[in-house]
């Protein structure tokens, strides 16, 4: 027999999910991003053409989407170091939050700076 | 009179579930359910237990959705409005009904050399081994030694149904009790059955194993202690 | 306790997996190149957040960047520890979930690497040289 989300649902694996699933999408943004700062061999006019697509709504919710995935992967991974190089504690579960707060903290301050 | 609604897998690989009334009671273990069940509504029904206190681990099956200790789960805990649903341990395959084969999580046991081997040449006759209980390898030893086979940490594990091969919770943290013992003999070869796929670097920390073990272990210290001791001796070429 | 050599004859006696040895040494550098990414992702985030908080042009940021040797060299680690911890990552990702282990995979993520090193190189080059 298989497990269903019932025996998933608990903060750590939500915590696994949320860095596997940042680790992919971020794998699948940085070929982008490596061709678009490639386009500055052609000069400064052409990343100022990138970024002026990047004044677009859309985009910029992308690029808070983007910051985000990278908080949440970096928070998590750090995490992980943790979990698996310091001593065991009980305070793994507290550490999950802290995680979680660092990377919303993030997510906003970019936010805010975008606005 | 309450009553609850009770769904049971009925079956092996290929079954169902079968839905019983049981009349609900005050105290109530989810094994008293079953055990009403086979005893007064249908006596077909194949289950496990043994002790019915907590003890053995035998009476692991699927509740909900979650691995536990029947005899220990209170039907008020786990019941949803009045229903329950009742399953064999996930990962094993089923004999019948809520019976499970668990050879595979045994042999798996063994190959994750889960047996002590004495390093001193001590035996029956020789004194006693004089070990520091506040020594570190000790009180990470004891932190997993409680452990009784009850397979609820594999069954939990979703690395367990992702990756055939890998070892499991229990078997690696049983490794990593027998690896800071300081009498045992074996440490090349554990930390050498430990490594790899198969083993320790397969796990992901995805805490189900701690988060349900009814002995309060946390296999996934086990496995991050083994980890460590792995990448160590790889480094120092003793891999 | 065995010395090293003795260590991993009885090791290999005792049966050791094929691979266990590389898993062995992929966690190790999957974790190595984790930390490095750690400062170089602070760093990153920290002057990204400059830059759009400046609302720096594309002409303002080369400016900065132009002829930049340190930061070539910061960016460059930067994607060294990418193309090794992506595509280990990756690789992970596709034994569990898709069921792939076999040797293609290994190349896969071989050339996942080294694509990644090429690509972000030369975006290094773009951004920081000249």
């Amino acid at each position: 027999m298989k497990n269903d989300f019932r025996a998933r649902n608990h903060p750590a694996w939500w915590a696994f999910l949320a860095h596997r699933l940042s680790g992919l999408a971020l794998s699948v943004f940085l070929p982008f991003h490596f061709w678009a700062l490639g386009q500055a061999l052609q000069g400064e006019a052409r990343l100022d053409t990138l970024l002026r697509w990047t004044e677009l709504p859309l985009l910029k919710f992308a690029e808070v989407v983007l910051i985000l995935l990278l908080a949440v992967h970096l928070t998590g991974g750090l995490r992980l170091l943790a979990l698996e190089f310091l001593p065991w504690r009980g305070w793994q579960k507290s550490l999950l939050a802290w995680a979680a707060g660092a990377a919303l903290a993030a997510g906003l301050a970019f936010a805010l700076a975008l606005v | 009179m309450d009553m609850l609604q009770v769904s049971v897998w009925r079956g092996a690989a290929s079954g169902g579930y079968r839905t019983y009334e049981v009349p609900r009671q005050e105290s109530q273990s989810v094994l008293d359910v079953v055990t009403y069940i086979q005893r007064h509504l249908d006596p077909t029904l194949s289950y496990r237990f043994a002790c019915r206190v907590g003890m053995c681990g035998a009476c692991a099956m699927t509740v909900n959705g979650v691995a536990r200790w029947t005899c220990r789960t209170h039907v008020s805990k786990v019941v949803q409005g009045n229903a329950i649903q009742i399953a064999p341990l996930a990962h094993l395959p089923v004999v019948k009904d809520l019976v499970t084969d668990m050879r595979e999580f045994f042999d798996k046991w063994a190959r994750a050399r889960g047996q002590f081997v004495s390093g001193t040449g001590a035996t029956r006759k020789s004194d006693f081994a004089r070990i520091a209980s506040d020594s570190p390898g000790r009180v990470a030893a004891n932190a997993g030694i409680e452990c009784i086979g009850c397979g609820v940490c594999y069954a939990s594990c979703d690395v367990v149904s992702w990756n055939p091969d890998y070892l499991g919770p229990a078997a690696l943290n049983r490794a990593w009790t027998l690896i800071n013992d300081e009498r045992d003999g074996a440490r090349a070869e554990r930390l050498a059955a430990v490594a790899g796929d198969a083993g320790c670097h397969a796990c992901h920390t995805h805490l189900s194993c701690s988060e349900r073990c009814p002995k309060d272990i946390a296999p996934t210290a086990s496995i991050a202690g083994l980890k460590r001791a792995v990448a160590l001796a790889a480094w120092k070429g003793e891999l | 306790m065995n010395g090293a050599g003795q260590g991993g004859a009885a090791a290999r006696a005792a049966g050791m997996s094929p691979g266990a040895k590389a898993e062995t040494w992929l966690w190790i550098a999957q974790r190595a190149s984790a930390a490095v990414l750690a400062l170089c992702v602070l760093v990153h985030l920290v002057t990204i957040i400059y830059a759009v908080r400046h609302g720096l042009t594309g002409a303002a940021i080369l400016g900065r960047t132009r002829g930049n040797g340190a930061a070539l060299a910061f960016y460059s680690v930067y994607v060294l520890a990418i193309a090794v911890h992506a595509p280990i990552g990756l690789r992970t990702l596709c034994q569990e979930w898709l069921g792939w282990r076999s040797a293609s995979l290994n190349w896969f993520a071989l050339a996942l690497a080294l694509a990644l090193f090429a690509f972000g190189l030369r975006a290094g080059w773009a951004v920081f040289t000249g």
